[in-house]
Order: C-alpha cells, then structure tokens, then sequence
C-alpha cells in the first residue's frame, strides 16, 4: 500500500517537473524569437520538413475520415429524415474538432518525434554540447525554428485537411448516398460560421506549438545512447498525443 | 591563466573529481594525464562549464566563473577552443560546413573569406580532400582531425583539446601534436590537452599534471615528473614504456 502511495508520487512530482521543464523551454523559446541572428534558412527548412513530409498522411487520414463521417452521420440522421443536414455535419465535426487533431496527430506522428529522435541523437552525441562550447544558445538553435514551423505548418495543413475531409463527405454523400448535392453545398454553408472555422485554425495553432514543444523537449532533455533515444521518440509521440485530445477537449469545453 | 581550487564532482554515488586543485599556466601547453575514468573529461568539461561542480571554483584570469550564467558563459566560450574525445561532429552538415559554423557564427568575414579560412584549416589537417564529406562517412581519425579544425578555426586564445591524438596512426598522431604545438606557440595560447600516451606528452608538454583517484597527484615540468617518487606515477610512466628496452624508456 505504502510503495504503491511512493509509486503513485513518484508519477506525480515527475509529471510536475516535466510540465515545468516544457513551460521552461516554451518561455525560452519565445525569448529567443525576438533575439538575432534571425536563422531564416533553418526555419524555412523545417517548414518544409514539417510540411512536405507530413502532407501525404494528413491528406489520406483527412480523405478518409471525411468518407466515414458521411457515412455514419447519414445512418444516423436518416433515422428522423434529416438526411439533408449531411453536408453541414460533414463540415461541421471536420474544421472544428477532426480536422485540427487528426492533423496535429498526424504531424505529431512524423515531425514531432523526428524533432525528439533529431535532438536526442544530438544530445547523446554530445552535439548539442558542441554547440554550447562554440557559444550559440542550443535553444536559439534547434528550437526556435522547429517551433514556429509546427505553429505554421499544423494550422496550414489542418486547413487541407478540412478541404479534402468535405470532398471525401461529399464524394460518399452525394455520388454514394444520393444526397443532393445543391443541399449539401447549401446546408454547409448554412451550419458552418466563420466562427467555426476561426476555432479549428486556432486549435490547430496551439497543438502544432504542443508537439513541438514536447518533442524537443524529450529530445534536449535525452540521456542514455540509443535506448534513451528511442526512449525520449516514444515518449514525446505518447505524451503529445494525449496532450493534444486533452488540450482539445479542454479548448472546446471552455472557450468555442 | 586557469585555477582549479577544490573542485569536487560526483555522480550519483559516484566521486569522481574529490578536491582538484591546479593552476594552469598561460601561454602554456598543460599535459592532463591519468588512466582511462579518472575524470579527465569531466575535469575539462569544467573548465568550459559544461559541468558545474559540486564544491569548489574556477578561476580564469582571476575571474570566479563557477557561478556564471548561461549568458555570461556564452560569452567567455568565445575566447576558447575545444575538442571533444568523441569529435561530437554535427552530423547533418559536411566537413567543411561544421569547420565553417563558428566562422558564420561569430565572425564577420564574407563567404569568400570563410571558404578560404575552411580550405587552409582543412588542409593543415589534411581533409581537404574530404571536405564536402559527411562525418558518418569519414574515418575514427578523420573525424578527430575534423574536429579538431572546427575548434581552431575562430583562432581562440585558450584551447581545450581531449585526447587529440587518440586513435590517429603514428604518422598522424606526431604532425597533428606538432600542429597543436606549433600553432600554441604561435599564438602564445593556453593549452590544455588530455591524454594517455607518456612519450608524446615527456615531448609536447610544458607542464603536466596526473590526475588519480580524482586528485592531481603529481604536477611539474615532464623533468620534475619524471622524478615524482610518487608510486602511481612511477608505475604509469613505467607501463608507458613496457617491453621498451630501459634506455630507450629514459632517454624520451
Ligand atoms: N554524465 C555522466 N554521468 C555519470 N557518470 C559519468 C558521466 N560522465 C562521466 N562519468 C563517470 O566519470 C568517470 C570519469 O569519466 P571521464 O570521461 O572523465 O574519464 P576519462 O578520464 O576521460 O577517461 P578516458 O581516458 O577513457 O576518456 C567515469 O567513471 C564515468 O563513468
Ligand atoms: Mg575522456
């Protein structure tokens, strides 16, 4: 009873600490935004890193989840005739709460724990020491630019998602289930609000900043050769993952 | 001039550092020396901060940096020069672009300048050949040699180089010292060099210091530590030269 108790605050001091730790490095990192030498390159290459490698998996996971939607919304609304309700639906669950998390957890998946695997190596390698001893700020460094590409990118292609998510709805909805398509057009224009979409850009924003975050921090913070690597990469996917449904459920709950 | 008063470091239950205390002459070359796991690392990491040490302080030039900030550290690193035993590498850029960091880092040359510092830094190393090579395709000894242009090329006034000869060939291991001596000389910088080979360090060094069970236990010129009484180092200088014929031993 007793070592479970010890077990149960040993989770809980280390859960504190590593919030603390991940808050830390977010201060910092903004701290150091505004601080030159701007490395524009860096950003630019992680903006593609974060983008072209995670846009083939978003677009699939998006084409999919869109087709299940209809298909499930459209057995359900059919129960009380409101079958023509379809396309605001479709739209609707995509761009406020499907569209930004799959996304974020798609990105996660790829880029968040490339960030981890990245900076981890880096670490156990002794480069990030490096770059410490020829005095450039390993944060300024490695952080910054990985950061401000997921806040980029993730609402960027959390934006495609959306897209594509609608053209697979309507590709089950109209051409499969035989809704029509002027009401399907129609009703989605009608259902879904500025406001919506304005909400899922802004989550996406905020989780795109979480899986950064939490991937380099695993990474910077590695120890252990490659075990502690492959340690820190799984850690980060898990822990951003959660981080985002949670933060996702807080978000809806208390502000949209 | 770098003062170790002290310096107390432990790992876990570890002791590994248990009361350095050692003046590092400027404009020297200093020779640590000690078996593999007596904390030579460790005690170079300290002088650059990487490591903050339990008790104890470093002085350099006077100056107490055992409780300086990361900003502050920034700053001092500038003035210095240092090897890892690993090389530590980026492995994402080639030979020259890591020998180029510290140039695009900190200096304000142009590109043209860089590219010329990079190709005369690789060539007193020899990897001039190799320089748009990426350092998992280079060699245990290239990667050293590399590294070692890296912490040269900002020309800094305090080097920190561990084990810069380790795993080289013998050819290699006698121009990279001369190298390392030379541009000492040069420039009057203080040298700090790890490493385990007696004959090198009896030739090479200015001042020595052995460091065993985390004390130094005997420092002086190679002359003075040639004739410590002290059994440790008596027996690290004899394995030095096992199997050597007895004249040979006492004549480098
Ligand atoms: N980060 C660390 N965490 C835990 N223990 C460490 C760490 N760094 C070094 N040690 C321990 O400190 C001791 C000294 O290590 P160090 O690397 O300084 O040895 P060394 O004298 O440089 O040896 P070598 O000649 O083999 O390079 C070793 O026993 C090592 O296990
Ligand atoms: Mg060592």
């Amino acid at each position: 009873m007793f070592g479970f108790l010890q077990y149960l605050g040993r989770l809980g001091l280390g859960f504190v600490s590593q919030a603390g730790g991940m808050a830390l490095l977010f201060l910092t990192t903004l701290a150091y935004t505004v601080k030159p030498p701007y490395r524009v390159r860096l950003f630019f290459k992680q903006m593609e890193f974060v983008g072209v490698n995670s846009l083939l998996v978003v677009v699939l996971t998006a084409l999919f989840s869109g087709m299940v939607i209809a298909f499930q919304s459209y057995r359900a609304l059919s129960k009380f005739g409101g079958e023509s309700l379809l396309g605001g639906l479709v739209a609707l669950s995509l761009v406020r709460e499907l569209g930004p998390v799959l996304t974020s957890l798609m990105v996660t998946a790829r880029a968040g724990s490339a960030m981890a695997a990245e900076l981890g190596t880096m670490r156990v390698t002794e480069q990030i020491d490096a770059l410490e001893v020829m005095a450039v700020n390993p944060v300024h460094y490695l952080v910054v630019p990985r950061f401000w590409a997921a806040v980029l990118m993730v609402p960027l292609l959390t934006v495609i998602a959306d897209l594509v998510g609608i053209a697979g709805g309507y590709l089950v909805g109209v051409m499969l289930l035989k809704v029509d398509a002027g009401i399907f057009i129609k009703k989605m224009q009608e259902m879904v609000e500025w406001m919506d979409i304005a909400s899922g850009i802004y989550k996406a924003l905020v989780f795109g900043g979480l899986l950064a975050i939490i991937g380099c921090y695993k990474g910077y913070n590695a120890s252990g050769g490659a075990e502690g690597v492959g340690r820190a990469t799984t850690e980060a996917v898990v822990i951003a993952s959660v981080s985002i449904l949670v933060g996702d459920y807080i978000m809806t709950s208390l502000l949209f | 001039m770098v003062e170790l008063v002290d310096l107390h470091k432990s790992f876990g239950e570890h002791e590994v550092l248990r009361g350095i205390n050692l003046r590092i002459p400027a404009g020297k070359l200093t020779f640590i020396m000690g078996r593999s796991g007596t904390g030579k690392s460790v005690l170079l990491k300290h002088i650059i901060g990487l490591l903050k040490p339990d008790r104890g302080r470093i002085l350099i030039d006077g100056q107490d940096v055992t409780g300086f900030s990361d900003r502050q550290w920034q700053k001092l690193r500038r003035r210095f020069g240092f090897l890892f035993q690993e090389g530590a590498l980026f492995d994402s850029m080639t030979v020259a672009e890591n020998v180029a960091f510290p140039l695009w880092e900190h200096s304000r040359l142009s590109k043209r300048e860089i590219e010329e510092k990079v190709a005369e830094k690789l060539s007193v190393v020899g990897l001039l050949e190799a320089r748009d090579k990426y350092p998992s395709e280079l060699s245990g000894g290239m990667k050293k040699r590399a590294a070692l242009a890296r912490a040269l090329a900002l020309e800094p006034e305090i080097i920190l180089f561990d084990e810069p000869t380790t795993g080289l060939d013998p050819i290699l291991q006698v121009s990279i010292m001369k190298l390392i001596r030379e541009t000492q000389r040069q420039y009057r910088l203080t040298g700090v060099v790890v490493s385990h080979d007696v004959p090198i360090a009896m030739r090479a060094a200015d001042y020595i210091a052995i460091l065993h069970e985390g004390r130094v236990v005997a420092e002086g010129s190679p002359e003075e530590i040639r004739k410590s009484e002290h059994p440790f180092v008596r027996e690290f200088l004899k394995s030095a030269f096992e199997g050597c014929h007895p004249e040979e031993g006492r004549n480098v």
